[in-house]
């Protein structure tokens, strides 16, 4: 058994089984990235190459994409395209090239200003009102302790269609329909959930000792709590923060139901980007594009938590 | 409840054992009171936010109203909606086809994740990156991962029918993934495959990893089989991290709304109309708000009660 | 790491108030925000509005969403008392919802005021786009955008003389404009699977789509012309035998055939976008849509002048009709600016911007507008919108309408694309839906 020559331990695989679990899951990551891949070039096509047959890997690139999401445009005639001054950027030059006049900037600006006021700002709450809870579960008896927990868990067991009908009579009442405060609340509701229990993983793993040592050296409870476990709880509460973010960031049901245009986050935006005809994929692909980025930043930060955050803690590593 | 366990009331220990005046300023707050003071402004917005709008839910599933005639008379209809609903061929066609995607997304998603998560523990050079790389499709939002698909499904230019029609010798517009009635069930089976794989491989490879390396040394040198060891060992320790796992995407699933209403919304026909997408028509295209509040509490009641019997067997594998 | 988080807090606590305050304070400075579809005439009405803003010296804002998603978006938007909107110009089956709900502002007293009277506008709009109850002088809307639905056709393909003696050979008579439904299939049968300019090109483009409004948008032009009534013209909500008539039957029947033997691969879901796309790029002979969008394609580099030809929707064995489009435009109920906006609708009305509302590519409605003797030659699509606004039928305009509009997307979707039952039972179930429907709602 090739096992048992390796030195350090017995069951440590053959280098030739090794090599191809490797290949194997190699060529799955490969595939799997393929669709992402395809989607940045996309974003990096012109609008007929993008719709071509058979599809174009190899292709001249272009920003006209990219143009096309940030601008509205209307079409006129060579003719009247004739009378107009000279195009002064590069942009007016594309899309001149394609007999088009920008009238104007898209809306997308506005939208991913809604994404990030909204991502950040649920978060942020979440997670000063998630380290409070989870401090409080995590040190102190609580009556009830157990159901309350598992209580704010269950609130992620409703479809969010299911939950959006009343909020959207709630809202309306309150004239918090369409609305970033509207919007930040509900996600904060939401991501509390996950902030807690992540948070009471992280806060069960500090030692008590170290408040206790803080307050026989005279600090009260808050200051030991302000004092002693926050520094410690720092990575836990940066790892949670960024779950809670991505999770904002995504999220479609509730935004699509909930918001019309003041609001509207990235998502619902996203898939009704049209050209003349139907969806202009390449501005499609680059609005993509420009939103994915920042969950490939977040997936690498957060590689050494992810279990935990996608487990509600349930799985530590 | 009365009694305070020995850690919590540390404090109050040391305050006893000091003089009075130091007492009150060791103690600050009560711990009683910050532990109020921390946990409830969660609770208050749970019970404003959650609880609050379900007992709406639940009072308003008992009524005609409709969120569209905010004017007209709300009148007490009872059992109605649920007797409707339950009778409704209709809405137990869309629980059937929630069913076969989330049977399906869990069968394909586990055998591959536990696969993955089986050669990633080879430690291969390289496995951390890679791992990574495996597990983005997972982070996006399912919104835009459906939309996009949608693109790579188109008969003619799409990336996945010319993918399909190059290893097989199909051509490529002969069949439509998403406008045809075999195909679509199955659409969004794959794209939710490729997207939540990674999610049961993470959970899994945290099973196997929690395996101690003496168990397998043991059974080396009983010299069991390779085989035997997978399906005596590691199979069954491996087994409540699958589970759980099957636990998280089988609650997701049942749920599931964004990706499958952007990649098909529920066509050809109703083939792949989800329960949440006939919520969501119920409630936000027709506004019968009434039915679909009847409609939300049972499915709600359904996924809490196939959760809690879940967790029952769950835990009782853990015994094992 | 401590510090970061400090930053991180600081500034996810700075987002915060933004946010709050950027919805405390909204802009209060002189500016109207215009509800409609993103398609070609919402591009012409950003034109012609600029002269408003001349004049009147407030800007316009514009929300325009596709339609697939434009019913949802503002319905619900609508539905939730929301101040996006100041105008709306919304569908016209909504007319009835939103009117007794009190969605829109009712406009008499403002027409009487301002002198604008509905007789100077085509009455199957004003009854169409304005009127709730139908046929009553209830205003809830200005006819700003006359619409129905028309067909497009390749000329230069019909112009061929190799495919005029193909053709005649096949079906014995000379290829051209088809006068009924059966030509109508005749042609797309033939145009289907042929090779054109080394080419594979298809039938037609027929709406399919299952999501908004769009197969029932399509299979009334068929259903209207083989005997389909949605009640029975003597006594209101009675549907058995109307909806489900032996004519009916036949007419989704046709429906399906002509999806089935003659659109082009993927056609599954296909609505006025999806049409316009299989158009411009050569794939189809003829394409359903809207008049609307007429005016661009006739301008569209490659399909478009000598290349494209218009007809009206054929006839059938039980009559002429064709599917209304259109809207009016009203103000919404919920908006702080009020005043402004009806300023707005006192501009629209005027004759001279609905004569330029003609010219940039928008359908007035106003007889000084389609009355004039020049109009019919305005245009190569002119005559035909006449034709057509004189023939259309509208769906239902009741509150319920959206749900009517649903079960009538799944009974035709589930029958015509997803191969599901006979054409009798997808009928049939369809008069149980819309049975329980007014049933709820007391009308029965």
């Amino acid at each position: 058994m090739p096992g048992l020559t390796q030195a350090h331990s017995v069951v440590a695989p053959s280098t030739a089984s090794r090599r191809i679990a490797g290949a194997l899951v190699i060529v799955y990551a490969i595939i799997t990235m393929i669709p992402l891949l395809w989607i940045i070039a996309t974003s990096f096509k012109t609008p007929p190459d993008s719709i071509s047959y058979p599809p174009k890997v190899i292709f001249t690139p272009s920003l006209e994409g990219y143009v096309n999401l940030f601008t509205t445009r209307t079409r006129q005639t060579p003719e009247v395209i004739a009378t107009l001054p000279p195009p002064t950027t590069w942009y007016d030059k594309l899309v001149r090239s394609r007999n088009m006049v920008i009238a104007g900037p898209s809306n997308v600006i506005p939208r991913f200003v809604n994404s990030i006021i909204i991502a950040f700002g649920s978060t942020f709450l979440a997670v000063f009102l998630g380290t409070l809870a989870a401090y409080g579960f995590s040190r102190f008896k609580v009556p009830l302790k157990d159901d309350l927990l598992f209580f704010i868990l269950s609130t992620r067991m409703m479809p969010p269609i299911a939950v959006a009908i009343p909020i959207y009579l709630m809202y309306r009442e309150l004239g918090l329909s369409d609305t970033k405060l509207g919007m930040i609340l509900l996600y904060t509701a939401v991501n509390v959930s996950l902030a807690v229990w992540l948070l009471k993983g992280f806060i069960d793993e500090i030692p008590r000792e170290y408040e206790e040592a803080a307050m026989i050296d005279g600090y009260t409870r808050l200051q030991a709590f302000r004092k002693a476990v926050l520094p410690q709880a720092a990575t836990g509460i940066a790892a949670t923060a960024i779950f809670c973010l991505i999770f904002a960031w995504n999220e479609y049901a509730f935004a699509v139901l909930l918001t019309s245009g003041t609001a509207q986050t990235m998502p619902p935006f996203i898939p009704f980007i049209i050209g003349e005809g139907g969806q202009d994929w390449p501005a499609v692909a680059a609005a993509t594009t420009l939103f994915v980025i920042p969950i490939f930043v977040f997936t690498i930060l957060l590689r050494k938590h992810l279990l935990r955050g996608i487990t509600f803690g349930a799985v530590r590593k | 409840m009365t009694e305070l366990p020995a850690q919590t009331a540390f404090a109050d220990r040391v305050a006893e054992a000091m003089p009075s005046g130091i007492g009150k300023t060791v103690r600050g707050l009560s711990d009683k009171a910050i532990a109020w003071l921390f946990i409830g402004p969660t609770i208050l917005l749970l019970l404003a936010i959650n609880i609050f709008p379900l007992i709406w839910t639940i009072y308003l599933s008992f009524t005609n109203y409709r969120a569209n005639r905010p004017n007209a008379e709300v009148k007490y209809v009872g059992l109605d909606w649920y007797h409707r609903i339950l009778g409704d061929a209709d809405v137990w066609a869309a629980m059937q086809t929630t069913a076969h995607f989330v049977i399906w997304t869990i069968i394909i998603e586990t055998v591959l994740g536990f696969g993955l998560a089986w050669l990633i523990d080879k430690k291969f050079r390289g496995h951390a990156l890679w791992t990574t790389v495996i597990l983005i499709p997972m982070m996006l939002s399912p919104a835009v991962v459906g939309n996009f698909w949608t693109f790579l499904y188109q008969p003619q230019s799409g990336l996945f029918n010319y993918a399909i029609s190059f290893v097989t010798g199909i051509d490529p517009s002969s069949f439509q993934m998403l406008g045809s009635v075999r195909l679509s069930p199955w659409a969004i089976v794959i794209v939710d495959a490729w997207m939540w794989t990674p999610y049961v491989m993470l959970i899994c490879l945290a099973g196997l990893r929690s395996i101690p390396d003496y168990i397998y040394e043991a059974a080396e040198v009983d010299r069991a089989s390779p085989w035997r060891q997978f399906w005596s060992i590691t199979l069954p320790m491996a087994l409540p991290f699958i589970m759980l796992a099957v636990l998280f995407r089988g609650i997701e699933n049942f749920k599931m709304f964004d990706m499958v209403n952007l990649l098909t919304g529920g066509g050809p026909g109703s083939t792949t109309e989800v329960v949440s997408i006939t919520l969501k028509r119920q409630a936000f295209e027709s506004w019968r708000t009434g039915y679909s509040s009847a409609l939300a509490i049972i499915l709600f009641v359904t996924v809490f009660g196939l959760a809690n019997i879940y967790v029952k067997a769950l835990n009782r594998v853990k015994q094992r | 790491m401590r510090k970061l988080i400090a930053v991180a807090a600081a500034i996810g606590a700075a987002v915060l108030m933004t946010g709050a305050s950027i919805d405390g304070a909204r802009a209060a400075d002189k500016q109207l925000t215009l509800c409609w579809a993103a398609w070609d005439p919402a591009n012409a009405l950003v034109e012609l509005s600029k002269d408003f803003t001349k004049q009147s010296g407030i800007d316009m804002k514009f929300e325009f969403v596709p339609w697939t998603n434009y019913a949802d978006r503002f319905l619900n938007e609508l539905n939730s008392h929301g101040k996006l909107c100041d105008l709306i110009i919304g569908d016209s089956q909504w007319i009835g919802g939103s009117a007794e709900n009190g969605h829109y502002v009712k406009l008499n007293d403002f027409f009487a005021k301002e002198g604008i009277s509905m007789d100077d506008f085509m009455p199957a709009t004003v009854v169409g786009y304005s009127e709730w109850p139908k046929n009553t002088p209830n205003y809830w809307a200005l006819p700003a955008m006359g619409d129905a639905v028309g067909w497009t056709y390749r000329k230069d393909w019909f112009a061929k003389p190799e495919i005029q003696a193909a053709f005649k050979e096949k079906y014995g008579r000379d290829l051209a404009v088809p006068k009924t439904y059966d030509e109508l299939k005749d042609i797309a049968t033939f145009f289907q699977g042929r090779e054109i300019d080394g080419k594979t090109v298809y039938g037609a483009s027929i709406y399919t789509e299952r999501g908004s409004e769009g197969i029932t948008m399509g299979v009334s032009n068929v259903l209207y012309d083989y005997g389909f009534e949605y009640q029975n013209p003597k006594k209101p909500y009675e549907m058995e035998g109307f909806v489900n008539s032996p004519g009916a039957i036949a007419g989704l029947e046709f429906y399906k055939e002509l999806y089935k033997c003659c659109t082009p691969p993927g056609a599954s879901n296909s609505y006025m976008s999806e049409g316009l796309d299989a158009f411009k790029s050569g794939q189809v002979a003829l394409q359903m849509n809207f008049f609307a969008f007429f005016p661009g394609l006739y301008k569209d580099p490659n399909v478009g002048g000598d290349k494209i030809g218009f007809f009206v929707n054929p006839a059938g064995p039980a009559g002429h009709f064709t599917q209304l489009g259109g809207q009016g435009i009203s103000v919404v109920a919920y908006s702080d600016k009020q005043d402004e906006a009806l300023q707005y609708i006192k501009w629209f009305a005027k004759p001279d911007v609905q004569k330029k509302w003609w010219t940039l590519g928008g359908y007035s409605c106003a007889k000084s507008v389609l009355n004039d003797p020049s109009f019919p030659e305005s245009a190569p699509f002119a005559a035909q919108f006449l034709e057509s606004m004189a023939m259309v039928k509208d769906f239902w305009a009741e509150p319920s309408y959206a749900q009517l509009l649903q079960a009538e997307q799944k009974r035709v979707h589930d029958y015509v694309v997803a191969d599901q039952g006979t054409a009798k039972e997808a009928l049939d179930k369809l008069v149980a839906d819309w049975t329980q429907v007014f049933q709820d709602d007391g009308k029965m």
